[in-house]
C-alpha cells in the first residue's frame, strides 16, 4: 500500500443552503520519500487536498489514508494527536507566535511530548541549526526577516520529527532569493532527511523542486508527472 | 517552558492592556475587602456575645447625646429582674491635639467591671481606680501607644465638656490599664465622680445606663417597664437589649449594609465588563494563532483549558494584590484611634473571611469570562480558525 492513499475522495462545503463541490472523487497514491508540487488556480481545491492530507479536515465521502492510518475514522483528539507525531506544517505566513522567541516557537510541538524541558530545548536549538538559524534562537519573529521566519516556521514543522511535511504556498511572501533559501532547504529535507513533502504552489519555479507536480483544476486532478495518480 | 510558561507568556504578550486590567481589578478587589468586611460588621453584632445578652442599654429617648439624669441608676436598680446597674457618659475626649481622639467614658469603676466582666483589670488597678478621685484606666495598647505610666498625670481634653472654670483640658491619673474582651476596643475609662462635681454643665446627668438584668427572657419585659416609668417624665428614655442599641446606633449612619453592597454590586458588574471584555478582545486577535496551534496537535480541550486559565490568572492575580493591600488598609485603620471611632474596625475573622471569598469570586469570576472563549476554542475547526 502507498504511503499516502486517498480513495474516492469527495469535499463538499455548504455555504447557506448552496453545496460547494471542491474535490470530486479524487484518487492519489504517493510514495514515503515523495516530494509533490501541488498546483492549479485558486479555488481549486488544493489548500482543501492539503488539508486532508494533512488531518486537519475530513472527507465528505472517500478515504484518506497516511501512513498506515485511516484518518476518516477518527476524533478529532486523535487525529490532534496524529498530527503532531506525523505531519508537520509549514504555513505561506508563517504562523509563529510574535511573543516567543524562535527557540520558543520551534519549542512548542514538544510540549505536547513527555520530552523533559533541556531535553525540548535541545530538540529546538538543533532544528534551528538544521535550518542554519541557531544563531537567531533567542530573536522573536518580529525581528527575522520573512525568509528566516519561514525557515523559524521549518524547524517548527521538523522538531517533532515528522515523516510527512505538508507545505501550504511556503514561498508565497518571500522574494526571490529567500524562496530559492527554502525550497532548497526543502529539498535537503527530502532527500537527506527523508521526508514526504507535500507543497502548494502557484510558482512553476517552486514547482521544480519537486519530484512530482500535479495540476488541479475545479476539484479534479487534470495532468501528473511522476507520481501514481488517477482521478 | 512549560504550559504555565506559555499561559503566562500570553498574558504578558500585551503589556498595557494586561497592566491597565490588573490594576483595574486590584482596586475593585480592594475596595471589596475593604468595604466587604465594613458591611459585614454592619451587619453583624460583634459587640455583643453571651454576655451581651444579659444586658439592658437604656438612653434617652429621642437622642443618644441627650443626657439622663443619674437618680435613674438607683431607680432602675430596684426593679424586679435588675441585678446591676452601671452608667457611662460621652466625654468626646482627645490627647495632646483633636486629631488624637480618644474613646473615653467617665464610668462609675465599682459597678462597671463587674456589669462588664469581659473588660478584666486586676484587682489592684481596680482598687486604684474606685479610690483615686481623678482615676483613670485605660488598654494596654492605649497605654503603650502613647507610652504612658501608671502614675502618669494625663491631659486629656474634651470637645464637650468644660470644666467649671471653662478649661477644656482636664488631668486624670492613670492608675493601672485593663484587658478589653476585643482586639481593636481602645475605651480609656474615667472617674465618674470627678467628672461629675467638675464640669460646667453640672451634676447628676449620665449619658446612658447599662444594666445586668438576671434572666436574658425577662429583657423586653424589663425594658418595657423601665421606659413605661419616665414616659411622662422630662427625661424620657428608650431601653432596649444590647444587640438592638448597637444596631440602632450603627443604623445612624444609615443602612451601610446596602449602600456598599450597591457599591460592590456596580464594582463587579464593571469588573466583569472589563475583564470580559479584555478576554473576548484577546481570544478575538488570538483565533488564527489557535488555529495553528490545533494545526501543530493540540487538542481542543487543552487549548480550551489554556484559554480558562488565563482569564482565571488575570483575575486572582490581582484579587490576591488587592486583598492583601486591602487586609494591610483596614490593619492601619484599626490601629488608629481616631478612624476606628468613626468606622467600625471589622474583626480578623471577618476580614480573613471576606478575603477568601474575594479570591473565591476572583476565581468565579476568571471562570464566567473565560468560559465563551474556551468554549469557542474547543467547538472551532481549524479551517475556521486559519481563515479568521
Amino acid at each position: 500500500m502507498a504511503f499516502i492513499e486517498l480513495t474516492n475522495v469527495v469535499k463538499n462545503y455548504e455555504k447557506g443552503s448552496e453545496v460547494v463541490h471542491v474535490l470530486q472523487d479524487l484518487n492519489l497514491s504517493l510514495h514515503e520519500g515523495d516530494f509533490l508540487a501541488l498546483m492549479g488556480p485558486s479555488g481549486s481545491g488544493k489548500s482543501t487536498l492539503l488539508n486532508l492530507i494533512g488531518g486537519i479536515d475530513q472527507p465528505t465521502a472517500g478515504s484518506v489514508v497516511v501512513d498506515g492510518a485511516n484518518l476518516d475514522n477518527m476524533s478529532g483528539s486523535q487525529l490532534a494527536k496524529w498530527r503532531s507525531a506525523t505531519i508537520g506544517f509549514v504555513f505561506q505566513f508563517y504562523n509563529l507566535l510574535p511573543f516567543l522567541t524562535a527557540e520558543r516557537n520551534v519549542e512548542l510541538p514538544l510540549l505536547l511530548t513527555n520530552l523533559r524541558g533541556s531535553q525540548r530545548k535541545e530538540n529546538a536549538l538543533t532544528a534551528l541549526r538544521t535550518v542554519s538559524l541557531e544563531d537567531r534562537a533567542k530573536h522573536k519573529p518580529g525581528e527575522l526577516s520573512g525568509g528566516q521566519q519561514q525557515r523559524v516556521a521549518i524547524a517548527r514543522a521538523i522538531v517533532a520529527d515528522p515523516k510527512v511535511l505538508v507545505c501550504d504556498e511556503p514561498t508565497g511572501d518571500l522574494d526571490r532569493q529567500s524562496a530559492q533559501e527554502i525550497l532548497a532547504l526543502l529539498e535537503t529535507l527530502n532527500e537527506q532527511f527523508g521526508k514526504t513533502i507535500i507543497m502548494v504552489t502557484h510558482d512553476p519555479l517552486a514547482a521544480e523542486h519537486a519530484k512530482t507536480v500535479l495540476h488541479l483544476d475545479k476539484g479534479v486532478l487534470v495532468e501528473s508527472e511522476q507520481a501514481e495518480v488517477s482521478a | 517552558m512549560t504550559s504555565v510558561g506559555f499561559v503566562w507568556k500570553n498574558l504578558y504578550r500585551k503589556k498595557t492592556r494586561t497592566f491597565l486590567t490588573f490594576f483595574c481589578l486590584f482596586i475593585a478587589f480592594l475596595l471589596y475587602v475593604a468595604l466587604g468586611s465594613i458591611a459585614v460588621v454592619f451587619s453583624i453584632d460583634t459587640v455583643s456575645g453571651e454576655l451581651g445578652a444579659n444586658r439592658l442599654q437604656t438612653s434617652a429617648k429621642y437622642s443618644m447625646i441627650d443626657d439622663i439624669p443619674k437618680r435613674y441608676v438607683d431607680e432602675i436598680s430596684q426593679l424586679d429582674g435588675v441585678e446591676l446597674v452601671t452608667h457611662m457618659s460621652w466625654f468626646g475626649g482627645y490627647y495632646q491635639e483633636p486629631s488624637n481622639m480618644l474613646v473615653t467614658f467617665p464610668v462609675n469603676p465599682s459597678t462597671f467591671f463587674r456589669v462588664y466582666p469581659e473588660y478584666e483589670i486586676s484587682d489592684e488597678y481596680l482598687s486604684a481606680f474606685i479610690e483615686t478621685r481623678r482615676g483613670m484606666v485605660a488598654p494596654i495598647a492605649v497605654v503603650e501607644q502613647y507610652q504612658w505610666k501608671v502614675g502618669d498625670i494625663v491631659p486629656i481634653g474634651s470637645q464637650i465638656y468644660a470644666q467649671k472654670d471653662g478649661n477644656y483640658t482636664w488631668e486624670f491619673e492613670l492608675v493601672g490599664y485593663y484587658t478589653p474582651d476585643q482586639e481593636g476596643q481602645t475605651a480609656v475609662l474615667l472617674q465618674y465622680d470627678y467628672f461629675d462635681e467638675a464640669n460646667a454643665f453640672g451634676p447628676g446627668s449620665v449619658g446612658w445606663l447599662a444594666i445586668q438584668i438576671t434572666d436574658s427572657q425577662l429583657g423586653p419585659e424589663i425594658a418595657q417597664k423601665i421606659d413605661s416609668m419616665y414616659i411622662n417624665s422630662s427625661d424620657p428614655v428608650r431601653t432596649a437589649t444590647e444587640s438592638e442599641a448597637n444596631r440602632q446606633f450603627l443604623a445612624q449612619y444609615g443602612n451601610i449594609t446596602l449602600m456598599m453592597s450597591g457599591i460592590l454590586l456596580a464594582v463587579f458588574f464593571t469588573i466583569l465588563l472589563v475583564c470580559g471584555n479584555t478576554m473576548a478582545q484577546a481570544f478575538r486577535e488570538r483565533i488564527a494563532e489557535l488555529g495553528v496551534l490545533k494545526t501543530i496537535g493540540f487538542n481542543d480541550y487543552g487549548l480550551g483549558l489554556w484559554i480558562l486559565s488565563e482569564a482565571v490568572v488575570l483575575s486572582v492575580l490581582p484579587a490576591i494584590f488587592g486583598v492583601v493591600i486591602g487586609m494591610g488598609l483596614l490593619v492601619a485603620v484599626g490601629s488608629s484611634g481616631a478612624a476606628a471611632m468613626f468606622l467600625p474596625t471589622p474583626p480578623m475573622s471577618v476580614v480573613l473571611s471576606t478575603a477568601v471569598s474575594s479570591i473565591a469570586l476572583a476565581g468565579a469570576l476568571g471562570v464566567l469570562v473565560g468560559a465563551i472563549p474556551a468554549l469557542t476554542t474547543t467547538r472551532m475547526s481549524i479551517v475556521e480558525a486559519m481563515h479568521a
